[in-house]
This record gives structure tokens, C-alpha cells and sequence, in this order.
């Protein structure tokens, strides 16, 4: 029965938000709330369950009292909220921005450039390496604001925006595939498991 | 004390992940295991400092009578519901939380970003109108990419797959491969300012 219940719930809130197509109406609104409601309880239950309660309150009550510390700089945190004693908050915001811009730092700089670094230089033993090489050494070029894009370097500089380019386009390529299939598999649902028409 | 105290609490934080990157023995990698574990509590706190906000929000909204106020009942009804099911009653596939996540939070999800495929066919007829060369590369490459990626595409010509996994692999990976190393010299950068407290926006204005 809550099989059935929940199949016509999902049924009329995927049918109130694909109404938007029409136009903007009350269904629409109501459904456009109830997800934003539902999507903040649910991340509000999943952080206390799977990260407060393991990494803060079971540590405490085991007698680990150097846990208790991240739950003081939370609730700096939740000082945003009461104008007076708001500042407190920056204590939190400094550590998580500190801890963010270190880890950064390093991964970044490991995983995003060197890495990459490593991986162009290639042998020009091969067309495709060729245009590995080429199109990253261009790219970068463009992404080079020092220096006026004119002359040798402005050509060199279009020819690392062609590069950019097929990468957008391909990048945006799969992101409507990635969309289409979310549509397809939404008609799935309500074609089969609500209707019934198809298996 | 309220602005020097936060710029201190950043520098240690920050020094202490460059540092047992490098050396990840004692003390440096047990300070970084408890500092990773009170981030990710002080980050959860911040979502629910977001949540307090969402309540104040429509709180207010619904008090004031201001246009729309039902919406912001019917919300914190469905925020309200899904909390306390989920806290007390627990997060399991029977019990009244799943209920919700199963048929309001995944098919609303779903729908809401299924959504996009039309704007984005829309957005892409305004984008693709092939005016220069850099527009043409861009409608070209999703255009091979997705025909290779789909079986209509294998029908017309049986190499479109072949051709879109080597503008992946290639010509986008070159893009790509530049994006990232741009993107990762920026992070250094911004990261060196703020943990060295040259960037401190991040405190905001006042005292």
C-alpha cells in the first residue's frame, strides 16, 4: 500500500515541476517548497547522524573530551545568527577557511598542475601528443593576461581558445546527455512504474 | 581580539596541512587527523546554521502575511516532518524518512534537473548560432560528442563513437588539461593570500 501511495506522490510532484514548462503556477511553487524543505531536513539529519554524532558526541562520551572542541567552534559557528555576539562565528569561518586553503594548496598544486605538467610532456613521436602538447601550451598562453594578446602571441593565444572551445563543447555536449537521460529516466517512472503502460 | 584572533586561527590551520603533507609524522598527522575531524563537524554545523537560516527566512515571511506565505508553511512543514522522522526514527529504507527520500527527495531531484534538458536545448539554440569560428568549434564538438554517445549516432555512421572518444580523449583533454593547471595555479595563489592574511575577505566588514 505505501508502495502505491509513494508511486502517486512522486507521480504528481514529477508532474507538478515538468508544469513549469508551461508556465510558472501554484503546483509548480508547491512542489518547487516541498523540495526545498525535504532537501534541507534530509542534509540536516544526514550531517548530525553520519558526521556529529560519530565525530563528536561518541568520542565525548567516551571520555575524549578534545572532540568537544569542534562542537564549541560549531556552535561559534551558529552565532551568525544572533547580531551581538555574530563575530564569534569568524573563529569557525577562519579555521575552515584555513584548513580549505592548505589542503588546497598542496592537492591543487599536486593534482591540478604537476600532475598535468607530467602528463603533457609527452614524446612528439606521435600527431595526437602533438596536439596534447600544442593545445595545452596554447591554452595556457590565453589564460596569460600579462602581455597584450597582439602579434605572435595574440595568434598563438586563438589558436588555445579553439582548444578551450571544443573542450566547452564537449563538456556541454555531455551535460545535456547527462540531463536527457535524467528526463528519460523520469518518463521511465512515470510511464511504467506509475501508469503501467510500459515494463 | 576580533579580527587578529581569526587571521591566527587561519595561518595555524593552514601551516599545519602544508606541513604534514610533507611530513606526515607525529605530531603533524595525528594534529591533522583531529583538525580534519573538527572540520568536518564545524562544516556540519555550518549547514545547519544554513537550515536556522531557511526557518528565520519564512519564519518571518509567514508572520508578516507577505505574499507567498503559504509556501514558506508548506516548507517548513516538509522540513519540520523530515527532521524529526529523521533524528528520532532514523534514516532506514522502512522507516517514514525513507518514505520521504524515496518519493519526494530523489523524484523532486530528479525532475528539477531533468528540467534543465529543455533550457538547456533553448540555451544551446541561442549559443550555437555558428557566428565565428570559436562558436562553430564549440557546437561541433557537442554535437559529435553527443551523436557519438548515443546509438542514433553509431546508425548514421558506424565511426561517430570512435570520433567522439577521440575529441574526449585529445583536443578536449588539452582544454581541459589547461583549465586545471589554471585553475590550480589560481588555488595556490589565493590560498597563499589568505593563509598568510593578505586575502581576508572572507571575515567580512565591521569589527
Amino acid at each position: 500500500m505505501t508502495t502505491i501511495i509513494g508511486a502517486w506522490i512522486a507521480a504528481a510532484l514529477t508532474l507538478f515541476i515538468f508544469s513549469f514548462l508551461y508556465k510558472d503556477n501554484p503546483f509548480y511553487k508547491l512542489a518547487e517548497h516541498i523540495f526545498v524543505g525535504v532537501s534541507a531536513g534530509y542534509w540536516v539529519v544526514y550531517e548530525v547522524r553520519n558526521v556529529v554524532i560519530p565525530n563528536m558526541i561518541e568520542p565525548v562520551s567516551q571520555g575524549r573530551y578534545i572532540y568537544i572542541v569542534s562542537g564549541i567552534m560549531g556552535l561559534m559557528m551558529l552565532t551568525r545568527v544572533l547580531p551581538k555576539i555574530g563575530w564569534l562565528s569568524r573563529w569557525a569561518i577562519a579555521f575552515t577557511v584555513g584548513m580549505t586553503s592548505g589542503y588546497f594548496l598542496v592537492t591543487y598544486l599536486q593534482s591540478h598542475a604537476l600532475e598535468q605538467v607530467r602528463a603533457t610532456l609527452l614524446p612528439l613521436n606521435s600527431p595526437n601528443n602533438i596536439l596534447i602538447i600544442v593545445g595545452v601550451l596554447t591554452a595556457l598562453i590565453y589564460f596569460f593576461f600579462s602581455k597584450e594578446h597582439k602579434g605572435v602571441f595574440g595568434k598563438t593565444a586563438k589558436v588555445g581558445i579553439w582548444f578551450l572551445m571544443i573542450a566547452f563543447g564537449a563538456s556541454f555536449g555531455y551535460t545535456v546527455m547527462a540531463r536527457v537521460s535524467l528526463l528519460i529516466g523520469r518518463m521511465h517512472f512515470l510511464l511504467s512504474d506509475w501508469l503501467r503502460l510500459i515494463d | 581580539m576580533r579580527r587578529q584572533v581569526p587571521l591566527v586561527i587561519t595561518f595555524v590551520a593552514g601551516m599545519l596541512m602544508i606541513i604534514s603533507y610533507f611530513i606526515p609524522r607525529q605530531p603533524f598527522g595525528g594534529l591533522q587527523n583531529l583538525f580534519n575531524q573538527w572540520f568536518i563537524v564545524i562544516v556540519a554545523f555550518a549547514l545547519i546554521l544554513g537550515a536556522l537560516n531557511l526557518i528565520k527566512v519564512n519564519a518571518e515571511k509567514i508572520r508578516r502575511k507577505r505574499p507567498g506565505w503559504g509556501y514558506s508553511a508548506v516548507l517548513l512543514i516538509t522540513f519540520t516532518v523530515t527532521v524529526i522522522s529523521g533524528l528520532f526514527w532514523g534514516m532506514e529504507q522502512e522507516t517514514v524518512f525513507g518514505f520521504i527520500f524515496r518519493n519526494m527527495f530523489v523524484p523532486l531531484g530528479a525532475t528539477m534537473f531533468s528540467l534543465l534538458a529543455f533550457f538547456i536545448a533553448s540555451a544551446s539554440y541561442r549559443a550555437f548560432r555558428a557566428r565565428t569560428i570559436e562558436a562553430a568549434l564549440l557546437l561541433i564538438a557537442a554535437i559529435l560528442v553527443m551523436l557519438g554517445r548515443v546509438p542514433l549516432g553509431s546508425y548514421i555512421w558506424r565511426q561517430f563513437p570512435m570520433l567522439a572518444n577521440w575529441i574526449m580523449a585529445f583536443p578536449n583533454m588539452a582544454g581541459q588539461r589547461a583549465i586545471m593547471i589554471g585553475i590550480a595555479l589560481g588555488t595556490v595563489s589565493i590560498s597563499l593570500r589568505i593563509i598568510l592574511g593578505i586575502e581576508r575577505s572572507y571575515l567580512g566588514g565591521g569589527e
